[in-house]
């Protein structure tokens, strides 16, 4: 393929690389380079969706069948099953409503069709996983021992501290009553908990923050420098 | 060293210029890579758990790899794919591409012809691996392939017919399937694969999410999620439990232990800057507190 020329791999490359130094310029301040960058990059990912929906999904799912269709009502033997078809074309022109102002509140309902469906698919799943799963993992025996009867101090403590976290979390979401006494320090060890989680939380999001910027300075300085590898 | 010295010196501790921080931050991540830091990765638990379940694959199990990230999660989960992939061909399993991501079935497109077609070329389409390439409707995906695969998949990414393939013969949902990887940091992803094909079928799910997405998938496991790999540390405990027990892999790329090394001082870094900060606010506090 032509874009496998040395040459155009060679361009891209640079183009990957400007942009990326024009991008990590905003670290030192707001700059027209960096809105440059920025707007051709959401001009390219907005392009790149719309042109990757409509022939990965539009065509293949209404365009072509709807087609195929009307093709045999014409031709023969005719077939109806396409009719059906008309549905979400039709649901789909009404989203598109919201792009002409007085007839904006037709895609309401198309919209209502989405959230409606939404739930109902999501509500047993989250219903079966989310709540009866996990307060079956939740209550579990604190004290473990392996086949041969010999105790699991590591597992019996992790259990233990998954319960204990459990409650007190439990106990500081729990407005109906004031967090004072003993249900007020059972609140405070859940508020520990929740620290510790929103931690972690943050702890792997540095990670995975810094996991982009080593691929990018990896990029620049192996693909682009050749000062590595 | 006066008193006012030492109490300038302590607010500029706490005030240091964010674009300093990003320069050290900066030569914390290119130095290790300029000068190639590694460091050895020992494999955790719900990392192994993973390796495991594929390294006790019997030769022709079916492994559904589901491609559910972008160009912009590349970084992190790129590497986890390359080892499971290497892994599965390694084990010669049976291995199924999808994705539930638009972007996804280009990125797969891609790691085929960069891994597995170099690297295994006995390794024959329709016969050993397969891309059925990406289709909408997220959830409503797989609940539907969940109890009919062919429903939603009638043709392959190249356009052929699903029941030409020698491989998709035997796959009727997603029941017939050993493992189910999913690979991804979004929605659909893991979450959406364990809610609707692990939870309701019954099947073992799996897979490697961006590190930002790992702490909400942690409580599915063991039980709902039968391993996980967290951001690039989850990549590299793979990649370096491949290279263990497979030597034939030694040469081949690891970005997750090359990222690892970089990653690791960028964290000395910022818990040094943490704490500089910490000690200067309260060293800040006492004075005051002995001056009034």
């Amino acid at each position: 393929m032509w874009m496998d020329h040395p040459g155009w791999v060679l361009f891209g490359t640079w183009v990957a690389a400007l942009f990326t130094l024009g991008i990590a310029t905003f670290l030192y301040k707001d700059n027209p380079v960096y809105k440059f960058c920025e707007a051709v990059f959401v001009g390219i990912s907005a392009g790149y969706w719309f042109v990757s929906y409509f022939w990965q999904t539009l065509l293949p799912k209404l365009g072509y069948p709807f087609y195929a269709g009307v093709k045999t009502v014409f031709v023969g033997p005719a077939e109806w099953g396409w009719l059906v078809l008309l549905i979400p074309g039709t649901l789909g022109m009404m989203m598109l409503l919201r792009l002409v102002p007085k007839a904006g509140w037709i895609a309401r309902w198309p919209l209502a069709f989405i959230v409606g469906y939404t739930a109902g698919l999501r509500l047993i799943t989250f219903l079966q996983s989310n709540a009866m799963t996990q307060l079956q993992n939740s209550v579990q025996p604190v004290v473990r021992y392996n086949e041969s009867g010999q105790f699991l101090g590591w597992e019996s403590f992790n259990i233990l501290l998954v319960t204990v976290g459990t409650f007190a979390g439990l106990f500081y979401f729990f407005f109906s009553q004031e967090h004072k006494g003993v249900f007020g320090r059972v609140a405070r060890v859940g508020t520990w908990f929740l620290m510790i989680t929103f931690g972690a939380a943050f702890g792997y999001t540095v990670m995975g923050r810094m996991s982009l910027l080593i691929g990018r300075l990896d990029f620049l300085l192996a693909d682009w420098l050749h000062l590595i590898r | 060293m006066t008193n006012g010295v030492n109490k300038t010196f302590l607010e500029k501790m706490q005030a240091i210029d964010r674009r300093v921080i990003f320069l050290f931050i900066g030569l914390a991540v290119a130095l290790p890579l300029l000068f190639h830091v590694v460091f050895t990765e020992k494999i955790t638990p719900i990392v192994g758990a993973i390796y495991d379940r594929v390294e006790n694959l019997p030769e022709g199990s079916k492994v559904l790899i589901s491609f559910d990230y972008s160009p912009s999660t590349v970084p992190e989960i790129q590497p986890m794919v390359d080892a499971v992939l290497r892994h599965c061909a390694a084990r010669k399993v049976k291995i199924y591409i999808m994705g539930l991501w638009a972007t996804g079935q280009n990125i797969a497109d891609e790691t085929i012809s960069r891994v597995l077609k170099p690297e295994f070329p006995a390794y024959q389409y329709g016969e050993d691996y397969v891309n059925l390439g990406y289709k909408s409707g997220n959830q409503g995906l797989i609940n539907v392939i969940l109890t009919d695969l062919k429903k939603m998949y009638t043709t392959d990414v190249h356009g052929t017919a699903i029941d030409s393939i020698p491989m998709m013969a035997p796959i009727r949902n997603l029941r017939n399937f050993d493992l189910i990887l999913s690979f991804g940091g979004g929605f659909p992803g893991m979450k959406e694969w364990v809610l609707f094909a692990g939870d309701p079928g019954r099947i073992p799910v799996a897979g490697g999410v961006t590190a930002v997405s790992a702490p909400q998938l942690y409580p599915y496991y063991p039980s709902q999620l039968l391993g996980l790999m967290g951001g690039i540390k989850g990549a590299a405990e793979y990649e370096s439990e491949v290279i263990r027990h497979y030597s034939r892999f030694e040469n081949s790329s690891h970005p997750g232990i090359d990222m690892m090394g970089p990653q690791a001082v960028a964290h000395i870094v910022i818990i040094l800057f943490i704490v500089v900060g910490n000690v200067a606010y309260f060293l800040t506090r006492r004075r005051e507190a002995e001056n009034d």
